[in-house]
């Protein structure tokens, strides 16, 4: 039975690259080395897929030739003043290349996922910079590892084996036998505190308090990982400390440690529920690290404040380098929405949120950003690939999205493409389609094909190309 | 006299009825310009694009029945690059910073550069194969791991970035000195340096190693370029060069602080002028809003430390590192107007023009577009004269440049812009028009018998901004300063051919789980993903 190896994985941020699956009669029969999310991706892809396009007729969606799926899509568009082209995150580099081409042939706006999720990590960037590296630079050097707002035990499941805290690197050791060590305590303490609570009748209480202050062992010479959320998540239960703040403080803390790494004196007691002392001693490790990073997912990005959260986060970072190594990296979700960002900014210039009404690029989010463009009702059409705006957008925008013509480009019915106009399901993108995604930091890998689609599907990139030709003949004629 | 012209190469004959005629009559005709250094793409470059939205918005291009839109000033968006490069006359562009790990995005980004031939340089210096192997003295094992690379990332020539000093930024350190040593290494600059420049022998490479000096950006390094320039005096052969000090400028301010900083030229000059084992570029800088970009991440560190502007840093594991920072040159900054004119002396001093090439180190030092209004300045003493009035007064008074009479020719022009760059880097069908080379031609609406360059600078901005023609791979582009065909550029890559078959993937596949975060398999590029790939085979003499 063939097997193939190093194959990349199309879910999350991450993007492992070490994947084995073996293929029998171009059937994925088995996955190793993935996380479980990735072994459901590859085992379970074709559960549910679409195999012909749709085309609503009489408002019912019925099969139809994809000659035909093409043609529509192409009148959608072409007919159009201000269509959306929105989504860009889960396909390949070279399919995104296509839709910018697409965007600025019928002056739309282009926008991806960035625009509900990192989008204000990206506008606080533009204002501020950023300090980063790639991940293999953390496994090999970094000493301290801080979370903020993510939860990479549940959402990017290798991130901790691979790039930080258990990863072995040339100047550091992991530490997973020491949490393997842990853990058994863990679970034993867990289990007796049951017994007890049955035996006494209590019912099961959350976990106990923040203790007050670091635990000394934070001030070893060692790797350390230190977790900044408002519940305590399973990445927080691995953590040598665990910051727990109120919901939507996070600027509030976050400026208070700038104060702090200045010397600055808090005129508080605590910050958002954390005590100063405690604040205090998180600074001094962050400034006696070697290196140290601050990871930081939607937990920052999208509660109270939104990117003055990142502004402040990114400023710390920056300001910690005046002793020594810090840098910072956005925990992106979906395994190629930093490859949309980098294919926007190279042809545009803009990361997100792109505006080819005027022949040029133009960008200036909350006006030509999908959702406002939305709420404010002012596009007429719109296509949407590899992602499910119905599902994730406000009710409103997604209201107005589905007042006008839609196109999905998805392999699988998703609550956008059973509200659509027209319905192109394409071959799975890095399972039975090849190209480029980037990691999310920024480190590109080719997606690989591994099994051969269904005769009656292409991939993203050559459905887009055959839309935009399709749209092109038109418009001569027109001329 | 006629070019003729066929299959995209100049022959000695055609069939003239048949053949389209260009009246070029009164007009300066030149070999297509060549870019020795020039950061136009990558992860370095976008990251640029991503951080200055303002910098894009008063710089648009609009899509036409040709052409795709853009964005402009000191990043400009690909599309964009290529064609102001083609407008300009220019056919063949260096990108001359490439991390490894990450060429798969420099060639995509290369893919989408239409009118222009072009190449990368990956980042060598600091890579720990390079650091180990050269610490060990096994300068044939990092041959053959050279030769890797460049075949692995589809590279043109080995680029040094601040030997030594981005490995040590992977801790937040820099070297002081080429005779420092790298934390955690056991080497030195030198060392490092000296060792790249035997492998670049023994690979045979068609450029020399491509060097941004250690100190990069501080008073009083001309002293440390000048020791980069001796250390390699005794692995010279003959007359040809086997070093390239790029964007001499920034490595050449003399002083022991900024209040102090003055001029290090002349040194420089005088030392090139006497040995002709360098070559330079100049990365000179014009007076604008720009965008700095460097491998060199302490420096920009330090950049940012200056002019508390936005900063960002990418360092890549096991290879290299990079910051960008956004700067204004300013006429009336004392620091600024001596960079500006340290460029102008380094042209005007060094005597033999095939070894000086003008560059911006865009966008660093000024956006490449610049590039006209710099050929003003060395062809005509009276266009500096009237910069250097408006400059920093205690900058004027310290500047050579009023005690410089040299004008440069027309001849000396197309050496310093094409001819000479062609030259390094052994493209020999650029630069020339001699039969066989290839049909890329500049044409400029400026009639070198009737003008006189000296009085009618603006004359030469206008024309040097906007070709009358430029002529790639035998296709008229450009008409009048607008492009009128849209071409796909070829990319060059090194493919070197080892006496034994390399052997270097044992250790490397060993190692490389250790090394980096990426799979041996997924590391290299296939030759397919380059659009258009132009492989060089060279012979090696290990």
């Amino acid at each position: 039975m063939p097997v193939i190896s190093n194959i990349t994985c199309p879910v999350c941020g991450n993007f492992c690259d070490d994947i084995e699956v073996t293929v029998k009669n171009n059937v994925i029969t088995d996955v190793k080395n993935a996380c479980a999310v990735g072994a459901a991706r590859f085992l379970e892809y074709a559960n549910h897929r679409q195999k012909y396009p749709l085309i609503r007729k009489n408002g019912e969606l019925v099969e139809a030739s994809l000659d035909e799926a093409i043609q529509r899509s192409a009148e959608i568009l072409a007919d159009a003043t201000y269509p959306i082209l929105y989504g860009w995150s889960s396909t390949s580099c070279e399919a995104t290349r296509v839709g910018l081409e697409l965007a600025e042939e019928v002056g739309g706006v282009i926008d991806n996922t960035s625009t509900v999720c990192h989008g204000p990590s990206i506008l606080s960037i533009q204002d501020v910079g950023i300090s980063s590296c790639t991940l293999g630079q953390l496994r090999h050097r970094a000493d301290l590892i801080f979370y903020w707002g993510c939860n990479p035990w549940s959402a990017h499941p290798r991130h901790i084996e691979r790039y930080t805290m258990f990863s072995e690197g040339r100047f550091q050791k992991g530490t997973w036998r020491k949490y393997l060590s842990s853990l058994g305590g863990i679970v034993t303490k867990k289990r007796l505190q049951r017994v007890v609570n049955l035996l006494l009748g209590r019912h099961l209480r959350a976990p106990s308090k923040v203790s007050q202050g670091l635990p000394h062992t934070m001030f070893q010479r060692k790797r350390r990982m230190v977790v900044a959320d408002v519940r305590r998540t399973r990445t927080a239960e691995a953590a040598d400390y665990f910051i727990q703040m109120k919901p939507n403080r996070d600027y509030e803390v976050l400026q208070a440690l700038r104060m702090l790494i200045k010397d600055g004196e808090l005129d508080v007691d605590e910050v958002a529920g954390i005590p100063v002392d405690v604040l205090e001693e998180v600074a001094d490790v962050m400034i006696g690290c070697e290196l140290g990073v601050l990871f930081f997912g939607l937990g920052l990005t999208m509660s109270a404040g939104k990117h003055r959260n990142i502004d402040a986060a990114l400023s710390l970072v920056r300001e910690l380098n005046q002793y020594t190594k810090f840098v910072i990296m956005p925990m992106r979700g979906h395994f190629n929405v930093t490859g949309a960002n980098v294919v926007f900014t190279w042809q545009t210039g803009y990361p997100y949120a792109v505006d080819f009404s005027h022949g040029f690029p133009r960008y200036n989010p909350g006006e030509t950003s999908v959702i406002d463009m939305l709420c404010r009702k002012e596009s007429d059409a719109a296509l949407v690939i590899a992602s499910d705006p119905v599902a994730t957008f406000p009710m409103k925008a997604a209201q107005n999205l589905l007042e006008h013509p839609l196109i999905v480009i998805d392999p699988e019915p998703t609550p956008t493409s059973l509200m659509a106009d027209v319905v192109i399901p394409p071959a799975f993108v890095g399972i039975e389609a090849g190209g480029t995604a980037y990691r999310m930091d920024h480190v590109p890998l080719p997606l690989k094909k591994v099994v051969e689609p269904p005769e009656t599907v292409l991939s993203d990139e050559e459905i887009l190309r055959r839309i935009l030709n399709e749209v092109r003949k038109m418009r001569r004629n027109v001329d | 006299m006629d070019i003729l012209i066929s299959d995209g190469k100049i022959v000695e004959k055609v069939d003239e009825r048949k053949a389209k005629v260009i009246d070029a009559s009164g007009m300066t005709v030149m070999p297509g310009g060549v870019d020795i250094h020039s950061h136009i793409a990558g992860a370095e470059v976008n990251a640029g694009r991503l951080l200055r939205p303002e910098d894009h918005v008063k710089d648009v291009e609009a899509k036409t029945a040709l052409t795709r839109s853009g964005v402009g000033h000191s990043v400009p968006s690909t599309f964009t690059t290529g064609y102001r490069y083609s407008r300009m006359g220019y056919t063949t562009v260096m990108n001359p910073s490439m991390p490894p790990l990450e060429a798969r995005h420099t060639h995509e980004e290369l893919n989408d550069i239409p009118m222009i031939d072009k190449a990368t340089f990956p980042l060598l210096g600091d890579w720990w194969f390079v650091l180990e192997h050269l610490r060990d003295n096994q300068i044939e094992k990092c041959a053959a791991h050279v030769a890797w690379m460049m075949h692995a990332t589809k590279g043109y020539a080995i680029k040094i970035v601040n030997p030594g000093g981005l490995e040590a930024w992977g801790f937040g350190k820099n070297v002081e000195s080429i005779d420092d040593s790298v934390p955690h290494f056991n080497i030195t600059p030198r060392e490092i340096i000296r060792g790249l420049c035997k492998v670049n022998k023994a690979l045979n490479l068609p450029h020399t190693i491509h060097v941004h000096t250690n100190n990069l950006g501080k008073p009083g390094n001309y002293t440390t370029a000048l020791e980069t320039m001796k250390c390699v005096e005794d692995l010279a052969e003959e007359d040809s060069p086997v070093m390239h000090i790029t964007h001499c400028q920034f490595s050449a301010f003399k002083g022991s602080d900024w209040r102090t900083m003055r001029s290090g030229a002349e040194e420089i000059a005088k030392y090139v002028n006497r040995h002709t084992h360098i070559t330079l570029d100049l990365g000179q800088v014009v007076f604008t809003d720009t965008t700095t970009m460097t491998a060199d991440g302490p420096f920009q560190y330090g950049l940012y430390g200056l002019t508390g502007n936005k900063w960002v840093n990418h360092d890549v594991e096991t290879e290299t590192s990079s910051g960008i920072v956004p700067f204004k040159y300013r006429r009336t900054s004392h620091v600024n107007a001596t960079q500006w004119s340290i460029g102008l002396e380094l042209a005007l001093l060094v005597e033999d023009p095939w070894r000086i090439y003008l560059t911006t180190d865009h966008p660093n030092g000024a956006p490449f577009t610049t590039y006209p209004q710099i050929i003003s300045w060395l062809m005509s003493a009276v266009a500096r004269e009237k910069t250097l009035k408006r400059i920093n007064k205690r900058a004027r008074r310290n500047s050579l440049l009023s005690s410089i009479d040299r004008e440069y020719s027309f001849y000396e022009t197309a050496i310093v812009t094409r001819a000479g760059q062609a030259k390094a880097l052994s493209l020999r069908q650029k630069g020339h028009l001699s039969p066989g080379a290839d049909a890329d031609i500049a044409v400029y609406d400026l009639n070198p018998q009737e003008l006189n360059p000296s009085k009618d600078y603006k004359a030469l901005i206008q024309a040097f901004s906007k070709a009358a023609y430029t002529i790639k791979g035998g296709e008229i582009v450009v008409q009048a300063g607008e492009i009128v065909r849209s071409v796909r550029g070829r990319t060059f890559w090194v493919d070197t051919e080892l006496s034994s078959p390399p052997e270097p993937s044992t250790e490397l596949k060993r190692k490389f789980r250790e090394y980096w975060t990426v799979e041996y398999e997924n590391y290299p590029l296939p030759e397919e993903y380059l659009k258009a790939a132009s492989p060089i085979t060279v012979k090696a003499r290990v």
